[in-house]
């Protein structure tokens, strides 16, 4: 499922590197996938060639189900920043996925008031298509 | 081999001091405020500019700040670990006197906070660039409102709550008999003595934090000069013995932290007490950085105060405001005295201060022994010093 993106002033997109284009490529694929130590057998994030639970180099991706839950969560009223002037109030979150790495992103889908969110709360990962070539991973819950 | 205690009082600070202007200053820039600072605290160590071998700088670079002054230092630190860095250069500064390369280190904080919003430029591939800010997740409240999101999840949000209000408004209490206090600035907007009703009315930053919940943004400057045992005996204040000193960081970007719940304070503080041989109980007067009410609970369980979800209940009846029994951030802390970006540089001042009995109507009674702990980024770093006046 695809989420549209707000209108406004122009976003904040992340600039892919050498180390996590791959991650890049695969969410605008609409899959959301996890860098995996092969030494420790943890998933983890951000998308990184050591792993830093062992510190091994031995690492590979693995696509996660998108499944997860509520970590905690924030209703952001004052805009940080100007691109996100006339998208106040929205819900930021921290989810932990099925696999076990917290995930950074928004809620999507809910009031954005405290009530509408519960630290637990399950949901799945969509994408929000915020260019061509940028997809964002969000959180519906459900 | 020596170990951390054998470090205890080989070097104190003689002095500090703020800029000559705090709060809203549109009319000075970082520079000046860095400048002023550094003249206002070595007078008041008694000495001078010419004295200084050694400089501690954090955002600006040591280079910059020498150059302005016109020092050549032959030992320059630029440790930036966000507000907490100020304390880590006080323990750096510590070893280098011990290691007999320094005998004065002048360390020094300007941010013109309030007047220049604009932020350093951000590194686009960092990984809170690319996981982070695209979401809304740029700068401390939306960050630290996350973590408090979850503690009131863990220990339940109506005690978290009223423990915040606490914090709150304690900490304007001691703000209001501080004159250089931003809350008694002539451009305040707003009540200055403020209760339980106005905690809970004043508006939404970013849920859980009402602006009540959330640091001053001001303008200002600070310094600390951090001196040998020789040159401390023979200084003309009293100097502000460093008993204990420890520094960490277990993460920079919020996505990163172990726990939501629990700085690295859990490490920094039974380190520096114990280097310091002192225990909780012994401790007078706690600076504790207030970037938001959060900070302070989860940094007093961390540094263990009290024990985890514990704090609400530490902090209750404004117990750490005037006439409580555990005064902490006396100057009226970043919530309602200054706080430019990186307020730990103030924490230092007043407890140097409050050790020499110079904090006028808010003096601390019989206050010998101090705790100050800075907190820096996301609640990614901490550094801790105990701090005697004997």
């Amino acid at each position: 499922m695809t989420t549209q993106p707000p209108a406004g002033p122009p976003r904040i997109l992340p600039t892919p590197t050498q180390e996590n284009d791959f991650y890049w490529e695969k969410c605008n694929e609409h899959e959301l996938w996890l860098r995996s130590c092969n030494t420790c057998d943890q998933r983890y994030f951000y998308p990184r060639d050591l792993c830093p639970t062992c510190h091994s180099r031995d690492t590979t991706w693995v696509q996660a189900s998108g499944r997860g839950e509520v970590y905690a969560y924030a209703v952001v009223h004052r805009p940080p920043a100007p691109a996100f002037a006339e998208e106040v109030p929205f819900i930021t979150a921290l989810i932990k996925l099925e696999e076990g790495p917290i995930l950074p992103t928004r809620i999507v889908g809910v009031e954005p008031v405290p009530d509408a969110v519960s630290i637990g709360m399950t949901g799945q990962i969509e994408f929000e298509d915020a260019s061509e070539t940028i997809s964002l991973p969000v959180f519906r819950p459900g | 081999m020596t170990t951390a205690s054998d470090l205890s009082r080989v070097a104190a600070i003689i002095g500090v001091d703020e800029s000559d202007e705090m709060g809203h200053v549109p009319h000075k820039s970082s520079m000046q405020h860095h400048a002023e600072a550094a003249d206002n605290a070595l007078r008041d160590a008694g000495l001078t500019l010419d004295d200084v071998d050694a400089l501690f700088c954090a955002g600006v670079g040591t280079v910059s700040v020498a150059e302005y002054l016109g020092i050549v230092p032959k030992y320059t630190d630029t440790t930036s670990i966000g507000g907490s860095s100020f304390l880590a250069h006080v323990e750096h500064a510590m070893v280098a006197i011990n290691a007999g390369l320094i005998d004065v280190a002048l360390i020094t904080h300007g941010e013109a906070g309030r007047s220049t919003r604009a932020r350093a430029g951000r590194d686009a591939t960092a990984a809170g660039s690319q996981f982070e800010a695209p979401y809304g997740m740029i700068g401390a409240p939306v960050a630290y409102a996350m973590a408090c999101s979850r503690y009131m999840h863990m220990y339940g949000a109506d005690r978290v709550r009223q423990g915040m209000a606490d914090v709150s408004i304690a900490t304007r209490k001691w703000a209001l008999q501080n004159p250089k206090s931003f809350v008694n600035h002539p451009t305040w907007i707003g009540p200055a003595d403020v209760g339980y009703e106005d905690y809970h009315e004043s508006r939404w930053i970013a849920w859980p934090f009402h602006i009540m919940d959330c640091c001053l943004v001001t303008d200002g400057g600070g310094a600390c000069v951090v001196v040998s045992a020789d040159v401390a005996r023979n200084a003309k204040k009293n100097p502000a013995w460093i008993l204990g000193s420890a520094e960490g960081h277990d993460h920079q970007i919020i996505s990163q932290m172990p726990d939501l719940t629990r700085t690295i304070a859990y490490q920094t503080g039974p380190r520096a007490l114990e280097m310091a041989g002192v225990t909780h109980d012994d401790i007078d007067l706690a600076m504790i950085y207030d970037s938001f009410t959060y900070t302070v609970l989860t940094t007093l369980e961390s540094l263990g105060f009290c024990g985890p979800g514990e704090a609400p209940d530490f902090v209750a009846n404004l117990r750490t405001g005037p006439g409580g029994d555990f005064p902490m951030n006396t100057s009226g802390g970043g919530l309602s005295y200054a706080h430019t970006g990186m307020y730990g540089m103030f924490l230092l001042i007043e407890a140097t201060r409050q050790l020499r009995g110079e904090s006028g109507d808010r003096q601390v009674e019989d206050c010998n022994l101090s705790l100050v702990h800075g907190t820096g980024g996301e609640l990614s770093s901490t550094a801790t010093l105990v701090l005697s006046n004997s």
